[in-house]
């Protein structure tokens, strides 16, 4: 059971966009979400999409894991097009379907948001994808790192996301043993109406809070044992660095967004 | 000289004003590379003594001193830097999200420069046999595995004081005897200042010295040969003495042993030599 534990999506692969920086790839990404809605043609669609599919091969995770990041959107995809064909009335009328009209303007609109859509999920799954949760973490501290000067508790947010993620297989573990001790004295879980259902986690959650408090409370006693007096005068053990590679990265990615607005019109 | 590492004088605790004394009168000191057992069953108080040694409990009454400091709510941070402490809980005192995160915390936490830091994990990581294992993340570990780790955590730091509270009590028998093994390896190399505290007899025959606890006072301070006669006093208050020390006491009314066995294996060559001494 351990190893299906693995948290979100990350896919291990030794490919060079596992190994750039988190920093890099957080940025980049984010200014992709943004730089997307610039597409307003053909042409800079294309190059948007060739670019996130580059981006797709080059983390050498198998399509069949990255099609799996977009089962859950696939519908919204669908609907969006769906909703943009027959609500848009732009153009000349094309053909009918199931007695609506459908525009040759909204055939391109619905096309042009899903693909939207579609680029936009298929490049944030990516940074999930090749990037650790601790990984994550340890580059969103280092990227809001200027906040502290306004007093944003930054070392303590990164402390509880890495605790939160050490204890998340833990707590699964704790869950599956409470289940199976509730089960054995009569405690229905997969049965009878809903309403059954839902009072039936009580003595499930019950019994896990108790233990979680617990073990929140050792844990700082451990913590302050071990000597920690919050984030003043720590060392870091792991150490993000910008190498050349990332520097490449982000030179490719400034070709991209000049390229996009240069074709967009 | 031999330097007082740790030293209590005249200690008493409570947990709050109307609750009952934990701690009373307890008065003793532990020598420079001593490792000494602490022994009680429940609720006798050795635990809380574990908590006032790094300041995590602040004694109502007397003085504690470690290392020549007086534990005070001002010094409680230098006396922690020279204390290092395992709990019993394998799981709630690993705070990374792998083996060398956990390792690194305490070294992190007093600013220790990361290339020293990655040579000061391989170094203590190897010396509890968790080399191996540097990337695992803790549920992919057993109890005495994390236990390992928690050793090699506070190795890390080079301590002068190590303190196990129960750190095998929540351990299958194997990982029990792991950790002990790992804790007598550890004497043998580096004669380090050592303070284990127990319920399990089994676990003091490496001690240099027991202090039996019983109701919040010292009931006994001797060595754990001798120790291991009192079955009968020592099952008055809730403790169990080793079976090797069992079958020594009943075959006492029928032989002389020259001295009270610790381990099996002295038992079993002073039976076998017995005959032939006579």
């Amino acid at each position: 059971m351990a190893s299906s534990l693995i948290i979100g999506q990350y896919v291990p692969a030794d490919s060079v966009v596992h190994k750039l920086d988190p920093r890099t790839k957080i940025m980049m990404i984010f200014t992709f979400v943004i730089i997307v809605f610039f597409a307003n043609n053909a042409y800079s669609y294309l190059w948007l999409t060739v670019f996130s599919l580059s981006a797709a091969a080059l983390t050498k995770v198998k399509p069949r894991f990255l099609l799996k990041g977009l089962k859950p959107v696939w519908f919204l995809i669908v609907f969006t097009f769906l909703l943009h064909l027959f609500v848009t009335r732009e153009g000349d009328v094309l053909t009918t379907l199931l007695g609506f009209p459908v525009y040759s303007g909204a055939l391109i609109q619905g096309f042009q948001i899903s693909l939207r859509f579609f680029l936009l999920i298929l490049v944030t799954s990516l940074l999930t994808l090749t990037t650790t949760p601790i990984e994550i973490t340890d580059a969103i501290e280092t990227l809001l790192h200027p906040l502290k000067k306004i007093k944003f508790p930054v070392h303590e947010l990164a402390l509880m996301m890495s605790i939160s993620l050490r204890f998340i297989p833990t707590l699964m573990q704790e869950t599956e043993k409470i289940s199976k001790a509730q089960a054995s004295r009569g405690v229905d879980f997969k049965t009878g109406p809903l309403k059954e259902r839902i009072q039936a986690v009580v003595p499930l959650l019950v019994p896990l809070f108790v233990s979680a408090f617990k073990r929140a409370e050792e844990l700082a006693m451990a913590m302050e044992a071990r000597g920690y007096r919050g984030g003043e005068g720590r060392t870091r053990l792991r150490e993000l660095e910008i190498v050349a590679r990332d520097y490449v990265a982000i030179g490719l990615f400034l070709v991209v967004m000049v390229g996009l607005f240069y074709l967009r019109t | 000289m031999t330097l007082n590492q740790v030293i209590f004088d005249n200690v008493s605790f409570r947990y709050a004003e109307d609750q009952p004394w934990v701690l009373k009168n307890v008065s003793f000191s532990i020598k420079q590379d001593e490792w000494v057992a602490i022994l009680g069953h429940n609720g006798s108080g050795k635990s809380t003594i574990a908590k006032l040694m790094n300041g995590l409990l602040f004694p109502d009454e007397g003085a504690i001193y470690v290392h020549g400091m007086e534990v005070t709510p001002e010094t409680v941070w230098d006396v922690r830097e020279k204390v290092g402490m395992v709990f019993q809980n394998p799981d709630n005192q690993f705070v990374g999200t792998t083996v060398r995160d956990d390792v690194a915390f305490g070294l992190e936490n007093r600013g220790i420069d990361r290339r020293i830091m990655l040579n000061r994990i391989e170094d203590s990581l190897t010396s509890v046999r968790m080399s191996d294992y540097l990337f695992h993340e803790p549920h992919r570990l057993s109890g005495g595995q994390k236990q390992r780790v928690a050793i090699a955590g506070v190795l890390a730091i080079q301590p002068e004081l190590i303190i196990l509270d129960e750190a095998t009590a929540m351990l299958d028998p194997r990982g029990r005897k792991d950790i002990m093994m790992t804790v007598n390896d550890l004497r043998e190399e580096t004669k380090v200042n050592l303070v284990s505290i127990t319920h399990d007899l089994n676990e003091i025959v490496g001690a240099d010295r027991v202090i039996v606890m019983n109701e919040g006072e010292i009931w006994l301070e001797t060595v754990p040969r001798e120790l291991f006669k009192q079955e009968e006093a020592l099952r008055q208050i809730g403790l169990d003495v080793p079976f090797t020390a069992k079958v020594t006491n009943r075959l006492k009314d029928i032989m002389d042993f020259d001295q009270q066995p610790l381990t099996q294996k002295e038992l079993l060559d002073q039976l076998w030599t017995f005959h032939s001494k006579k």
